[in-house]
C-alpha cells in the first residue's frame, strides 16, 4: 500500500516539475514555475522519507538542514554578477551526489536482489562515470569563473587522443568491472570490482578536468549548459539503476534542458557543439589574428560631455550590453542612465545577445536585477532590423558580438550572427583597454567612422554620465 | 517649345496630364504650356488656377495643332491623331503592345512617341513610374471602393446593441496597388492578409501588419522588373485550394495580379466566389487585363449569389485630382531628365528615353532592345519601393533557425534511445537474471520524459535562460532521493554513510537553487 502511495507521489512530483520548467516561458508564469518546483521538491522528499527502512532521522534530519542552510546562505548571499559561478559550482554537488550515490548503491546487498546484477553494474558504471564528469568538469568552471583558473583554453599536445584514451581507458575498466559481478557472493566484501570502479572514477574526473581545462572564456555558456545537461543525464542514470522513475523523469527533463541550451548557445556562435567541446578555440586562431587590409586606423576617442550632446540630441538609443558590464558592475548605474534618458522622452532599448555574458541570459538577468523593464530588453533578431534606424548605439563592455568581421570569411568567428551596431548612425564603445576580446580578433568596429570609443572602466563612465545628466537637469 | 495639355476625351476619364503645380514647373523649366480650356475642371483644377500659374488656355482642337509636345493621360482617339500636327511629340500611356493600330497611326503622322508605362523600373527612373503612381492610386480606392459596396464595419465594435466582427480583407498579389490597399484596410481597422508568391513582399506585407499567407510549395516567383512570373502547375493548383479555403472566411478580396504583356492570370474562381458568404466584395483591379476573378466583368459591377464583383477599370480616374497631380509630377521629372526646354532633345542612349520611346519621328523603336538584364538595379526597381513605407532590405542573411533543431534532436535521441536499447538487451539477455522487462520499462519513461523536456524547454523565453539553468539544477537535487533510500540499515555500513554524504550535497543544491531561482524571477519586472 505504502508503495502505490509512494508511486503517486512521485507521479505528481514529475508533473510538477514538468509544470515548472513549463511556467519559464514567460516572465509573467515563472515566479509560479518555481513554486510549483519546490512543491514538487517537498513531495519528492516528504514521500521518500516515509519510504519503509529510511528511518535514520537522527541523522538524515540534520543533513538536510544543514544542506539547506548552506545552499540558503550560498544563493542568498551571491551577487547577480557572480551567477554563473553558483550555477557552476552547483552542477559540481549534483555530480559529487550522484557519485556517492552510485557507489552506495554498489556496496549495498540489498541492491542485488532481484536485480539483473549485470544490467544493475552497468548502471552503476554510466551513473558514476557521467557523475564524475560533471564533478569534476563543473569544479573547473567555476574556477574558470571565479577567475582562479585562466580563463584561457589549455591545450595539452595531443589532447584529443588524451580524451580518446580516457574514455576508452574507462570503458575497459568498465567492462573489467562488471565481469567481477556481484561483489557480496562470497558473504565478504570482494574489492576487485570496486577497485576496478574508482579506477574509473578517477579516469572520468581527469576527463572532465581535461575537457573543460580546455575550453575557453567565451565558450563558458556552452559548457555551463553541457554541465547542466550531463547533471541531469547522471540523475537519469541514478533512476534506472535505483529503479527510480521519479529520478528518470527528472534527470530527462533536467538533461534535455541543458542540450537544448547548450544547442542554443552553439547556434548564437554558428559553431557545432563538437567544435566547442573539442575546438579549444585557439586551434584556429593562436597565431595573432591577422592584420587587417590596410594599417587598423586611428580609433577616436570621446569623453563624457561630448557623448552627453549626442545623447540628448538622440531620439533612440541602443544599450548593447556584454560581459564587460558584469564585470564592471554597471547595471544599475545603466539603469539609472535609462530612467534618466526616458524621463527625457528618448527611447531606449537593449539588446541582447545570446551569448553575451558568461551564462545562457546573464544580462537578461543583469538588467533586471536593476530593475530595467524587461519589455525594453529585446533579443538580437527582434531589434537587429531596427538598428538602421538608431541614432546612438551604447556598447558597454561586448565585443564579439558586435564584431562585423564575423559577416567576413575567413576570421574565427565567420558566420556568428552579430548585433549589427555599425548600422546606426553612431556607436560608442565604453572599453576598458584596447585588447581584443575572448575570441582573440581583432574588431574593425573600433576603427569604424561612426564609432567613438570611451576608454575607462564601465561603471565609472556610466556612473559620470548620469550625474552629468542629473546636473543638467538640476540646473534646468 | 510648346507643352500642350489637352482635355482627355475618353468617357469617363476625369484625369488630366498637368495640374496647376506641374504646369508652374513646366514653366520654370522654360516651357511655354497650353492648357485646353475644361482640362481640368473634372479633377477639380479650374481653369483660373491654370491662367494663374502661367498657362495660356486655348479652346477646344487648337490644342493639338498649337502644342510642339503634347501630353496626355490616355493614347489619343483617331479624332485626335487627326488633329495632331505631323512631327509633334507625344508623352502618354500608350500600352504599345495591346495597340499596334494606334501606333501605326501615329507613325504615319511621324510622331515621337513616349510611352509612360514602358519607362523602366529601375532605381533612377522611380519618380517617373507613373504605373507605380497609379497603381497605389487603385489599390487604395480598390478598399474604398468595396467599402461603399459592403454592409458593414471595417474595424471591429462592441457596442450596446451588440458585438460586430472585424472586417476580413484578402489581397492577392502584393505590388505597389496590392500594398497600398493593405495599408488602407489596415488603416480602416480590417484584418488583413495578403498573398503574393514572390518571397521578398513578405517583409514588406507584414510591415504594414497584414499576414502573410503561404503555400507549402517551394518556389520563388521573383520575375524581373517587380513583376512575378508564371508558377508551375502544381504550385498554381495549391495556390487555387488555398485560396478556396480562404472564400470561406474573407469578406472583401482585392485581387491586383498581373503580369505584364499577359491576360490576368485567373486566381479566385467561381467557386471561390460562390463559397464566399452573401454580401462579401471582389474587387478586381486587373480586370482591364481580363480580370483575375473568373467572373469578372471589365468595367462593371456584377452581382453573383449575392456577391458583388467590382470589374472597375477607372479607379485612378475617381482619384482624379490627386492622380492627376501625381501624373503630372511623373511627367515634369521625365522632361527634367529630357533637358528641360532649351535641352530638350531625345536620348536614345538614355536608358529611361529608350526603354519608354515608342515611336521616334515616326520610326518604331518599340521594344527595346533586350539588355543584360544588371542584376543589382534589378533588384532595387521593385515598385514595391514607391509604396511600401519601410525600404525593403536587400539579401539579409538571417540563420535558419528552425530547420537545424529537430535534425539535432531526433539525431540526439534515436542514438540514445538505439544504444539504451542494445544495452538492455545486451545484458537482459546474456546477465539471466531477470528479463530486461523492467529496464524496457524503465526506458520507455526516460525516452517520453526527455521528449516532454524537449517540448517544454523550447518554450522558455531566452531572457530567463539563467534562472531555467538555477532552477535544473535544483530539480537536479532530485539525486537525493538515491542518497535517502541507500541511507538506511545503521550507520556503520558504508552505503550508508556515502548516501547521507549524497543528501547533504544535494540538499545544498536543492535550497541554493530554488532560493536563487525566487532571487531572480523576483527582480523581473515589467
Amino acid at each position: 500500500m505504502i508503495y502505490t502511495l509512494l508511486i503517486v507521489a512521485y507521479l505528481v512530483s514529475s508533473v510538477l516539475f514538468i509544470l515548472s520548467l513549463r511556467g519559464l516561458s514567460s516572465q509573467e508564469t515563472a515566479r509560479k514555475g518555481n513554486v510549483y518546483g519546490i512543491i514538487g521538491m517537498a513531495i519528492a522528499v516528504g514521500a521518500t522519507l516515509t519510504v519503509p527502512g529510511v528511518d535514520l532521522y537522527a541523522v538524515l534530519v540534520p543533513a538536510l538542514a544543514i544542506g539547506a542552510v548552506i545552499g540558503w546562505l550560498m544563493a542568498a548571499r551571491v551577487a547577480m554578477t557572480a551567477m554563473p559561478e553558483l550555477v557552476a559550482l552547483l552542477h559540481s554537488f549534483v555530480g559529487a551526489a550522484a557519485v556517492l550515490v552510485g557507489f552506495a548503491s554498489y556496496l549495498d546487498p540489498a541492491m542485488y536482489k532481484g536485480h539483473g546484477s549485470g544490467v544493475f553494474l552497468t548502471e552503476v558504471f554510466i551513473d558514476v562515470f557521467i557523475g564524475a564528469i560533471t564533478f569534476t568538469g563543473s569544479v573547473v568552471a567555476f574556477l574558470k569563473l571565479k577567475g582562479k583558473v585562466s580563463g584561457t583554453p589549455l591545450l595539452l599536445p595531443g589532447r584529443h587522443m588524451l580524451n580518446l584514451g580516457l574514455l576508452v581507458g574507462s570503458i575497459a575498466l568498465g567492462v573489467l568491472y562488471v565481469q567481477t559481478g556481484n561483489p557480496f557472493v562470497g558473504g565478504e566484501l570482494a574489492t576487485e570490482g570496486l577497485m576496478w570502479l574508482g579506477i574509473m572514477t578517477a579516469l572520468a574526473g581527469v576527463l572532465g578536468v581535461h575537457l573543460v581545462m580546455a575550453i575557453g572564456g567565451a565558450d563558458m555558456p556552452v559548457v555551463v549548459s553541457m554541465l547542466n545537461s550531463y547533471s541531469g543525464w547522471t540523475a537519469a542514470a541514478a533512476g534506472f539503476m535505483l529503479s527510480n522513475d521519479l529520478l528518470i523523469v527528472t534527470g530527462a527533463l533536467v538533461g534535455s534542458s541543458g542540450a537544448i541550451l547548450s544547442y542554443i548557445m552553439c547556434r548564437a556562435m554558428n559553431r557545432s557543439i563538437w567544435n566547442v567541446i573539442f575546438g579549444g578555440f585557439g586551434t584556429a586562431s593562436a597565431a595573432p589574428p591577422k592584420p587587417r587590409e590596410g594599417a587598423p586606423g586611428e580609433v577616436q576617442e570621446t569623453d563624457i560631455d561630448g557623448l552627453l550632446a549626442e545623447l540628448l540630441g538622440a531620439r533612440d538609443v541602443v544599450i548593447v550590453p556584454g560581459y564587460g558590464m558584469a564585470v564592471a558592475r554597471a547595471q544599475h548605474a545603466v539603469n539609472d542612465l535609462t530612467q534618466l534618458l526616458r524621463d527625457r522622452g528618448i527611447r531606449v532599448r537593449f539588446a541582447i545577445h545570446p551569448v553575451a555574458g558568461r551564462l545562457p541570459g546573464h544580462m537578461n538577468v543583469l538588467l533586471a536585477e536593476a530593475n530595467v523593464p524587461y519589455d525594453i530588453v529585446l533579443e538580437m533578431e527582434e531589434i537587429n532590423d531596427d538598428l538602421p534606424r538608431t541614432d546612438v548605439s551604447l556598447v558597454i563592455g561586448a565585443n564579439d558580438i558586435v564584431n562585423p568581421i564575423a559577416q567576413e570569411e575567413g576570421s574565427p568567428i565567420s558566420g556568428m550572427p552579430v548585433l549589427e551596431v555599425w548600422e546606426s548612425d553612431r556607436t560608442v564603445i565604453f572599453k576598458r583597454s584596447r585588447r581584443t576580446g575572448y575570441a582573440g580578433v581583432d574588431n574593425p568596429l573600433f576603427y569604424h567612422e561612426k564609432t567613438r570609443m570611451l576608454f575607462g572602466d564601465a561603471n565609472d563612465s556610466v556612473s559620470a554620465l548620469v550625474a552629468a545628466l542629473r546636473a543638467r537637469a538640476a540646473g534646468g | 517649345m510648346k507643352v500642350g495639355i489637352p482635355k482627355e476625351s475618353h468617357p469617363g476619364e476625369r484625369r488630366v496630364a498637368g495640374t496647376p503645380d506641374t504646369v508652374r514647373k513646366l514653366i520654370d523649366f522654360g516651357f511655354e504650356v497650353l492648357v485646353e480650356r475644361g482640362a481640368g475642371a473634372l479633377a477639380n483644377y479650374p481653369d483660373p488656377a491654370y491662367e494663374e500659374a502661367g498657362a495660356t488656355l486655348v479652346d477646344g482642337a487648337d490644342i493639338w495643332t498649337a502644342g510642339d509636345l503634347i501630353l496626355k493621360v490616355r493614347a489619343p482617339k483617331d479624332l485626335e491623331i487627326a488633329a495632331i500636327r505631323e512631327g509633334a511629340h507625344l508623352i502618354s500611356f500608350v500600352q504599345p503592345a495591346q495597340n499596334e493600330e494606334l501606333v501605326r497611326k501615329l507613325a504615319a503622322k511621324k510622331i515621337t512617341l513616349i510611352a509612360m508605362d514602358c519607362v523602366p523600373r529601375i532605381t533612377r527612373a522611380q519618380k517617373m513610374d507613373a504605373l507605380s503612381s497609379m497603381a497605389n492610386a487603385a489599390g487604395y480606392r480598390a478598399v474604398i471602393e468595396a467599402a461603399q459596396h459592403y454592409g458593414s464595419f471595417f474595424t471591429g465594435q462592441i457596442t450596446a446593441a451588440g458585438r460586430v466582427p472585424p472586417t476580413k480583407v484578402l489581397v492577392i498579389g502584393a505590388g505597389v496597388a496590392g500594398l497600398a490597399a493593405i495599408g488602407a484596410a489596415r488603416g480602416l481597422g480590417a484584418i488583413v492578409r495578403a498573398f503574393d508568391t514572390r518571397e521578398a513582399v513578405r517583409d514588406q506585407v507584414k510591415s504594414l501588419g497584414a499576414e502573410f499567407l503561404e503555400i507549402e510549395i517551394e518556389e520563388d516567383g521573383e520575375g524581373g522588373g517587380g513583376y512575378a512570373k508564371v508558377m508551375s502547375p502544381a504550385y498554381i493548383e495549391a495556390e487555387m485550394e488555398m485560396f478556396y479555403e480562404q472564400a470561406a472566411e474573407v469578406d472583401i478580396v482585392i485581387t491586383t495580379a498581373l503580369i505584364p504583356g499577359r491576360k490576368a492570370p485567373i486566381l479566385w474562381e467561381k467557386r471561390a466566389v460562390e463559397r464566399m458568404k452573401p454580401g462579401s466584395v471582389v474587387v478586381d483591379l486587373a480586370a482591364e487585363n481580363g480580370g483575375n476573378c473568373e467572373l469578372c466583368a471589365p468595367g462593371e459591377i456584377t452581382v453573383h449569389d449575392g456577391v458583388t464583383i467590382l470589374g472597375l477599370t477607372d479607379l485612378p480616374s475617381r482619384m482624379a485630382t490627386v492622380t492627376s497631380q501625381l501624373y503630372g509630377t511623373n511627367l515634369t521629372h521625365l522632361l527634367d531628365d529630357m533637358g528641360r526646354a532649351e535641352g530638350y532633345h531625345i536620348d536614345l542612349e538614355d536608358e529611361v528615353v529608350r526603354g519608354a520611346i515608342v515611336l521616334h519621328e515616326g520610326e518604331k523603336l518599340w521594344p527595346p532592345p533586350k539588355k543584360e538584364p544588371p542584376p543589382e538595379p534589378e533588384k532595387k526597381a521593385e515598385p514595391e519601393q514607391a509604396a511600401a513605407p519601410t525600404p525593403p532590405k536587400v539579401a539579409e542573411p538571417t540563420p535558419p533557425a528552425t530547420p537545424a533543431k529537430p535534425m539535432f534532436g531526433k539525431g540526439a535521441f534515436v542514438g540514445l534511445a538505439l544504444a539504451l536499447v542494445w544495452l538492455g538487451l545486451r545484458f537482459g539477455y546474456t546477465g539471466e537474471m531477470t528479463p530486461p522487462m523492467e529496464f524496457l520499462q524503465h526506458l520507455t519513461v526516460f525516452v517520453l520524459a526527455c521528449f516532454v523536456g524537449w517540448q517544454v524547454i523550447w518554450s522558455v523565453t531566452a531572457a530567463l535562460h539563467t534562472p531555467l539553468m538555477a532552477v535544473t539544477n535544483a530539480i537536479s537535487g532530485i539525486i537525493i532521493v538515491g542518497g535517502l533510500l541507500q541511507a538506511r540499515g545503521s550507520w556503520d555500513t558504508p552505503s550508508a554513510l556515502l548516501g547521507g554524504a549524497a543528501v547533504l550535497l544535494a540538499t545544498i543544491n536543492i535550497a541554493g537553487g530554488f532560493l536563487v531561482t525566487q532571487r531572480m524571477l523576483k527582480m523581473f519586472r515589467k
